[in-house]
């Protein structure tokens, strides 16, 4: 029998079951479908501090950005496609740029590694910009890993069972978790449950009769041809990203990402909106960000795309995870919730479950990730 | 303006389809990326003498005929590249052309060759016979000087005689299939097919080109080309038999085993697929062609791999179908339309034993070795596949792919997206499904498209300087 059943073997519940297992913990992962199938696999791998303004997100990203220079020590750089390669942000006016000075400001103060940039100075940084830019900002803490890989490098040799949906998690007479019951009537029993279903939290959630308000937030990546000659160096952001990342309006945004890959291909993110599981690809977005990225790198308007494809963030009404006890029922967890930060912010977040599951000091304060603050 | 109906795909069940709807009165728009009318079977180079070879030409000529004829609004060089369903119908963009908007949809986008990966298939001079095919029926070349052909399916025969009749020396045929088993069931086949057969043995015959059943390459090689192919005679799963194997000397090798639908449009719409017996996915279609989702039909290839005859008759039933619910007047009486069904459900059932016949052989991945690539566009051997799944717990192909980049290519997984499906399904120990197809199969962006093209108009752009969204 384990002693922590972990529900999700996406990026979170992969790091989840990492850190319990080497703090001693007995863990079993359970996914509904194959391993790294939900969200994770539907995004990209950007480990991001520049798009956080300072704040219990940043704190954790930058905790995150130590832990995943130590993963990539341990199961090694490239298994996992680990890479520090750098984010630019740059801002087509002035009055942009003065957001971006005021915003690295704040955070260099809390230790994010920033040099702004005058607009002449961008394209030592990355030659084929646009002429014209306001300036910018040089991130060197940016990273990237492939989300997929660094999931099942996580998990691997650990007791994971693919295939098996939990229907809902059993609680005790004294209304403690004793377990789950997953398809097929199977029963598994276990003291401590890790809710790490992404965008499924709130369901799961529900069959323990508490509530976890989360809903998903649309986003589109597109992938062109591979181009020759690696002409985009790092990645680079527009500034209007940031309003992207934390505004509340329901409609369409696009906070464009554009980065060039190993393979040569050029990978354009992305947007973000609220609809539900609308399955749709709408033309409308994919063309708005196909603009944006040609606006940013003329030479883009000529290479092809190849491929366009979704996923489902899962956020929070204030966009910051739910990591930590639920309040109402002892032994489970939650750690969901992530938006579009879950690849950058899993090892903290599973460091954190791992730390308060066998009441180890986590070193700082986790209340503004906590359930409680929703109820 | 607004098409009753819009048809994908100028092969013969397309153009049978838009024929037949304009003869029933309904606005029929016609697009196919290909620069001329006739898809995969017909296709024909620029001159006027070109094509007169072909199998049926005179069925062919007497469509264009037809097609010229009518108000059918046909565009040439016209590759859709994205479907939407709109309130009214479907609105579909078109490379190059402003976008084509109609109430109803007929795919009949055909298929493409089904390679399996063997090692050395990677070398120049190896070829799907589809792309051999290609070349000698769009400009009269031939692939090489002396060529082998093999790979299952009856589309081998006309492949190798094209080549002869090019001035090409065949130095064999090499069919993994037992054609032999046709003779069991002898009721299933026209006349037709056994002449057309005949005809095509008697010419290898006349050049002495070696034909063997129970046979396949199984490796090339060669320095900067193929040079030379090795042969081996199959065992009942589809191994090597010990001690068969030899080597031919050759300039070049077409292979290929069956064919691959090409669903990215209906998949983009969201129709329903299932897994055909020759292991492709095509379309879930009732008897009317009308796919899962309404307003969208299929015809052809796409409804399941069966030939040029029968993706005629299935082209001429769905015209039929599409004018009747555009309310136009059926163009066939009903007699007619009976006798067409009953010719498609015959045509259907010899396309199922043809799929037994020549099935891909079990055991093609017996023939690979650990560093032969599965993916030649991102350069993934089959050793990487299987750590994708013995090692990183992938149990599915879609997390082949995110794993190893099988399909992230130039090629989507039109290439490897059979084989790795295969290899995925065989080292888990299960079944081949459907979901493992699709994963490899489902492209909402149809044809690569331009940058600028996908952004739209340059007015909507924003100009060429970057201004905050
Ligand atoms: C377009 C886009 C771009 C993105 N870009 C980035 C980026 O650059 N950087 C970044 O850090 N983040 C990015 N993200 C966000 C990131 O992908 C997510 O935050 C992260 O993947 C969430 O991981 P997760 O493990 O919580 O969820 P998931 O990966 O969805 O995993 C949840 C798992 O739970 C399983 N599950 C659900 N219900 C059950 C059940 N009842 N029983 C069993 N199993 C169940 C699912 O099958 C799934 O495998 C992006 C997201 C999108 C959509
Ligand atoms: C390369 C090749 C050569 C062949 N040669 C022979 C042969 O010699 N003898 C024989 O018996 N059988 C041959 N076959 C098989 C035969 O062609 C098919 O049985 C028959 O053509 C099927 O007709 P169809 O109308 O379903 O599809 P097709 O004839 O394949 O027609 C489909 C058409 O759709 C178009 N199309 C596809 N996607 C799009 C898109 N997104 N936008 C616009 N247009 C699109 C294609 O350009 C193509 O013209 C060949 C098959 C292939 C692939």
């Amino acid at each position: 029998m384990s002693d922590v059943l972990v529900v999700g073997a996406g990026i979170v519940g992969a790091a989840c079951a990492y850190y319990l297992s080497r703090a001693g913990v007995r863990v079993t992962v359970l996914d509904a479908g194959p391993i790294a199938g939900g969200t994770s696999s539907s995004g990209e791998g950007n480990l991001l501090v520049s798009d956080k303004p300072p704040g219990p997100e940043l704190d954790l990203a930058l905790r995150s950005a130590r832990r995943w220079e130590e993963i990539a020590e341990d199961l090694g750089a490239d298994p996992i496609e680990y890479e520090r390669k750098g984010g630019l942000m740059v801002a087509g006016t002035a009055a942009e740029q003065e957001r971006v000075a005021a915003l690295a400001a704040g955070q260099r103060a809390v230790g994010v590694a920033v040099t702004e940039l005058a607009g002449d100075r961008l394209a030592d940084y990355e030659p084929r910009l646009v002429g014209g830019l306001a300036g910018g900002a040089y991130y060197p803490q940016d990273a990237q890993v492939q989300p997929m890989l660094a999931t099942a490098h996580l998990l691997r040799g650990l007791d994971v069972r693919c295939g098996t949906r939990v229907e809902a998690i059993e609680t005790g007479p004294g209304g403690a978790v004793i377990g789950v019951r997953a398809a097929g009537a199977t029963r598994l029993r276990a003291d401590a449950v890790v809710n790490a279903t992404g965008v499924a939290g709130g369901e799961l959630a529900a069959t323990a009769g508490t509530r976890l308000p989360i809903a998903p937030r649309r986003g589109f990546i597109l992938v062109t041809a591979p181009v020759a000659g690696s002409p985009i160096r790092h990645k680079v952001y527009a500034a209007g990203y940031l309003g992207g990342v934390a505004s509340d309006d329901a409609g369409l945004q696009s906070s464009l990402v554009v980065e060039g890959t190993k393979a040569g291909t050029v990978l354009i993110g992305s947007s973000r909106e609220r609809v539900g599981f609308d399955p749709a690809y709408p033309l409308p977005v994919l063309r708005r960000i196909a603009a944006q990225a040609v606006a940013l790198f003329p030479f883009l308007a000529a290479v092809p795309v190849l491929r366009a494809y979704r996923g489902f963030r899962p956020y929070t009404p204030d966009h910051l995870p739910v990591i930590g006890p639920d309040p109402r029922v002892p032994g489970l967890w939650h750690a969901c919730g992530h938006e579009g930060a879950g690849i950058g912010l899993a090892p903290a977040t599973g460091a954190l479950i791992a730390d308060l599951v066998t009441g180890a000091d986590p070193g700082f304060d986790p209340a503004p990730f906590s359930l409680a603050r929703f109820t | 303006m607004n098409h009753d109906v819009a048809v994908v795909g100028a092969g013969p069940a397309g153009l049978a389809t838009a024929v037949t709807a304009a003869r029933a009165g309904c606005r029929v728009a016609l697009l196919d990326s290909a620069p001329r009318l006739g898809g995969q079977f017909w296709r024909h180079g620029a001159s006027e003498s070109s094509g007169r070879e072909h199998q049926a030409w005179s069925v062919f000529a007497a469509l264009r005929a037809d097609l010229l004829d009518s108000e059918v609004d046909y565009t040439a060089a016209a590759a859709v590249w994205f479907v939407e369903s709109t309130p009214d119908g479907f609105r579909l963009q078109v490379t190059g052309h402003p976008p084509v908007r109609a109430r109803r949809l007929v795919v009949a986008t055909g298929a493409y060759d089904r390679a399996l990966p063997f090692p050395g298939w990677d070398l120049p001079g190896v070829v799907t016979p589809g792309a051999a095919q290609a070349l000698l029926k769009g400009s009269g070349v031939a692939v090489g000087a002396r060529v082998v052909v093999a790979g299952a399916g009856p589309f081998l025969l006309p492949v190798a005689t094209g080549l002869l009749a090019a001035g090409a020396r065949v130095a064999g045929v090499y069919e993994a299939g037992e054609p032999l088993r046709y003779a069991r069931r002898p009721g299933a086949i026209a006349l037709g097919k056994l002449a057309e057969a005949a005809r095509y043995a008697a010419t290898l015959a006349r050049h002495r080109v070696p034909y063997r059943t129970g046979h396949a390459v199984v490796a090339a090689h060669g320095e900067s080309a193929v040079s030379s192919v090795e042969v081996g005679r199959l065992d009942r799963h589809g191994a090597v038999v010990s001690g068969s194997r030899r080597s031919i000397g050759c300039d070049a090798v077409t292979v290929g085993y069956g064919f691959t639908p090409q669903l990215e449009l209906p998949l983009a719409l969201g129709c329903g697929t299932w897994l055909d017996v020759d292991g492709s996915l095509v379309l879930e279609v009732d008897v009317a062609g009308r796919t899962t989702v309404p307003g969208v039909y299929a015809a052809g290839e796409v409804t399941g791999v069966g030939g040029a005859d029968l993706a005629l008759t299935e082209g001429r039933l769905v015209g039929a179908v599409v004018a009747l619910a555009s309310g136009r007047r059926s163009p066939y009486p009903d007699s007619v339309l009976t006798r067409m069904l009953d010719r498609r459900a015959s045509q259907r059932r010899f396309a199922r034993l043809m799929h037994e016949v020549h099935a891909p052989p079990a055991g093609w991945p017996s023939w690979l070795d650990d560093s032969t690539l599965v993916c030649r566009c991102e350069e993934v051997p089959l050793a990487r596949v299987r750590a994708a799944v013995t090692d990183l717990g992938a149990t599915d192909a879609r997390t082949v792919r995110g794993l190893c980049r099988t399909g992230m290519g130039w090629c989507q997984g039109r290439t490897c997206g059979y084989a790795t499906a295969a290899l995925t399904a065989r080292l888990g120990g299960r079944a081949l499904t459907a979901a493992d197809l699709v994963a490899y199969a489902r492209r909402p962006i149809a044809q690569p498209v331009p940058l600028a093209e996908l952004a739209g108009p340059a007015d909507q752009s924003g100009g060429k300087r970057y201004r905050p969204a």
